[in-house]
């Protein structure tokens, strides 16, 4: 499904990419973990083609199309969803509004459609008629998010801290729904960047990879995380 | 939202077409006899007559052409102008303006209840609906031609009270010239039921158009005004000077809009309407007065809706949004002229720039001397589109008191590549994704419009937009 070759990254010269490798099989999750600055985010906006991250290098396929020269529309039409670390405010659209926006078809529906996806993720539908994660709690803007992604129904989501800043109950929530979803799109892969080695706990990833200083160092299974959860990143590092 | 989208891909200036109608113009040229005959046509009282002369004699005598504005246009010769059109009545003529009308989407035998308009056509007002209801509550709205021949004192008491003989060149002009607009009158007490709107029609290649509104509205009254504003596709410039004066006695309220969306001129910025327009307004003891407006026609504006808060407790309220796309220039703002104590203000000015136009907000707030305990808070935002367009601010303030307040936020901003990169990220296109942004940083103005005229202002602003997005 993706295929990431040799790839090197640059903004306004400097290098932060460097050399990365990696291959996502359809149903496949994998785990990105690895130090602040290792250029997790990075990556995930150089997939989804934010304007400023350059490909110096290499080559980035998703479904065996070359997305180098893609802008971020015309990736996310492929099926790529980003869900972001820090979701943005707007200011002057309420929720609905801008939800009603995903929809392709099918625009009767979406107000039952958008109703029972907030019940399942325990949205209180009074943030529906606010403007658009306007005044959310850090909790409320990333159900937001998982929202967004079962409304567009994407082939390939990249998760950026989705678990950071949440507390017990709506982390079992999100991930809830997060598995939902893959046990009814089954071929739909996962990359999910994360600090948090407890997230076994909630999904099972088919692979782990550690990221520093812009290269995948280590890929692994998950004895590998037991280890960074014994050593610390330092440690696997300077092996 | 699809159904947006289809309507944006279309997008063309629909209003940019032209009625050959049968019409009765004078020669180009301003002169007195001009005058002289534009009032025996209308049928003017003496007074009125005497008063347009002694205009145009203050307007020869002091011909200072003003060049303070930071906009660039070639000087207008005022004798390449035809300051009178008249379509000839008759019934083929009445059925081509119904049928101008209905293509511009104000139909003239609408059926609406909740709307009185006025339409005018060139230089005279062609027909106001809804006049019967309105009388049932004693108010007067019709244009100000029929108001000068049937309430000639009323209009005497008022008109070039707010705005007066010296005021500026081209109010000057107007008064000298001005040949339709609307007059309305509130009575004591009466909280207009209905909107009030006239709509606004060039469609002659060589007139100007000088239209004068006056709107008097009584103790404790109520009024909603709108106006909104077409013309035709033309490579040549044409002139519309308009002045607009209210007066809102003691405890009166007035609200008056525009969406004005004259024609801007086309990519390379020629042709369009250049736009010099005075509007002001007179506050008295615990009076308000509203302004709002949406911005996107002409090629050149010129405007600044204002508020003089001679009574105590009285409240001035300006609203605005601008956009401006390839060669538009457009220079306006407000003026707050606090006289009367506990007086307040607010200016919210939000101007869109695109391509390579000039955005200009200038605004004065000023304090009298025995204007105490007044306040003013004025915002204005600039968002910059494109790395060709410009966004200028000159706000001014004086006061005289030491009691007053007075509160400036001014921002400009470059349209927020995060929110933009976030919407495409969301499979929405650049299109849709602008819309969303745009009409975010617009909404504090446009929520304040009336429902209807909100719809239609923010599908205007999405349409100007998708020209030079995407």
């Amino acid at each position: 499904m993706l295929i990431i070759k040799n790839l090197y990254v640059k903004i306004k010269n400097n290098l932060i990419i460097k050399k990365l490798n990696l291959k996502i099989n359809k149903g496949e999750i994998h785990i990105l973990m690895g130090p602040n600055g290792s250029g997790k985010s990075s990556l995930s906006y150089t997939i989804t083609r934010k304007v400023n991250y350059n490909i110096y290098k290499g080559k980035i396929k998703f479904n065996n199309k070359l997305i180098n020269k893609l802008n971020t529309y015309e990736v996310s039409k492929l099926g790529i969803f980003l869900s972001f670390q820090y979701p943005i405010e707007i200011y002057g659209i309420t929720m609905f509004n801008f939800l009603k926006n995903l929809f392709k078809k099918n625009k009767n529906k979406y107000i039952k459609y958008i109703f029972k996806l907030c019940n399942k993720l325990d949205i209180n539908k009074k943030y529906l008629n606010r403007y658009f994660n306007y005044g959310f709690s850090g909790g409320e803007k990333k159900k937001n998010e998982i929202l967004q992604m079962l409304i567009l129904k994407p082939k390939f989501s990249i998760l950026d801290e989705i678990d950071s800043g949440l507390d017990i109950d709506s982390l079992k929530i999100i991930f809830n729904n997060i598995k939902y979803y893959i046990k009814k799109k089954k071929d739909s892969s996962f990359l999910i960047i994360t600090h948090n080695t407890n997230i076994i706990n909630y999904i099972k990833p088919n692979f782990i990879h550690i990221l520093y200083n812009g290269k995948i160092i280590k890929t692994g299974n998950l004895h590998l995380l037991n280890k960074i959860n014994k050593y610390g990143y330092k440690n696997i590092i300077n092996f | 939202m699809n159904k947006k989208i289809n309507k944006i891909k279309k997008f063309k200036y629909k209003y940019g077409f032209y009625t050959k109608i049968k019409s009765k113009t004078l020669p180009l040229g301003i002169n007195k006899n001009i005058i002289k005959k534009i009032s025996k046509i209308k049928k003017e009282p003496k007074w009125m007559k005497k008063w347009r002369l002694k205009n145009f004699k203050y307007w020869i005598k002091n011909n200072k052409y003003p060049k303070w504005a930071n906009l660039k246009y070639k000087k207008i010769n005022f004798n390449f102008i035809s300051y009178f059109s008249e379509i000839i009545k008759n019934k083929k003529t009445n059925k081509k303006i119904n049928k101008t009308f209905k293509k511009l989407g104000v139909p003239i035998n609408n059926k609406k209840k909740n709307i009185s308009i006025d339409y005018v056509f060139d230089s005279t007002s062609i027909k106001t609906t809804y006049n019967k209801i309105l009388k049932k509550y004693g108010i007067i709205f019709c244009s100000i031609n029929k108001a000068l021949r049937k309430y000639s004192k009323l209009v005497k008491k008022y008109i070039g009270t707010v705005v007066p003989l010296n005021d500026n060149f081209y109010s000057n002009l107007n008064s000298s010239v001005f040949s339709d607009g609307s007059f309305c009158y509130i009575p004591k007490g009466v909280k207009c039921p209905i909107e009030l709107s006239t709509y606004f029609r060039i469609n002659n290649n060589l007139i100007g158009q000088f239209e004068r509104t006056l709107i008097i509205v009584d103790e404790g009254g109520y009024v909603s005004y709108l106006e909104g504003c077409t013309a035709p596709i033309r490579n040549n410039n044409q002139l519309h000077a308009a002045v607009v004066e209210l007066i809102a006695l003691k405890n009166a309220k007035i609200k008056y809009s525009t969406i004005q969306n004259w024609y801007s001129g086309n990519k390379k910025g020629k042709g369009g309407i250049y736009n010099f327009v005075t509007k002001r307004g007179l506050c008295y003891k615990n009076a308000k007065i509203t302004w709002l407006q949406v911005e996107t026609g002409s090629s050149i504006t010129w405007k600044y809706p204002s508020c003089i808060l001679k009574g105590d407790n009285s409240i001035g309220e300006f609203r605005s949004i601008s956009l401006t796309k390839n060669y538009q220039q457009i220079d306006t703002g407000s003026k707050m002229i606090h006289i009367g104590k506990n007086t307040k203000s607010i200016i919210i000015s939000k101007g869109i720039s695109l391509n390579n136009s000039k955005n200009t907000y200038r605004g004065l707030v000023k304090f009298e001397k025995n204007s105490k305990n007044s306040k003013n808070y004025t915002q204005c935002d600039s968002l910059l589109i494109g790395n060709k367009c410009s966004a200028f601010t000159y706000p001014s303030i004086i006061s005289m008191n030491s009691s007053s307040k007075i509160e400036h936020e001014s921002t400009i901003l470059k349209i927020e590549e995060e929110q933009l990169f976030y919407c495409n990220q969301r499979g929405l296109n650049k299109e849709i994704a602008m819309s969303i942004i745009i009409n975010g940083f617009s909404i504090e103005v446009i929520k304040k419009l009336p429902l209807e005229y909100s719809l239609e202002a923010k599908e205007l602003l999405n349409l100007n937009l998708k020209k030079t997005v995407g």
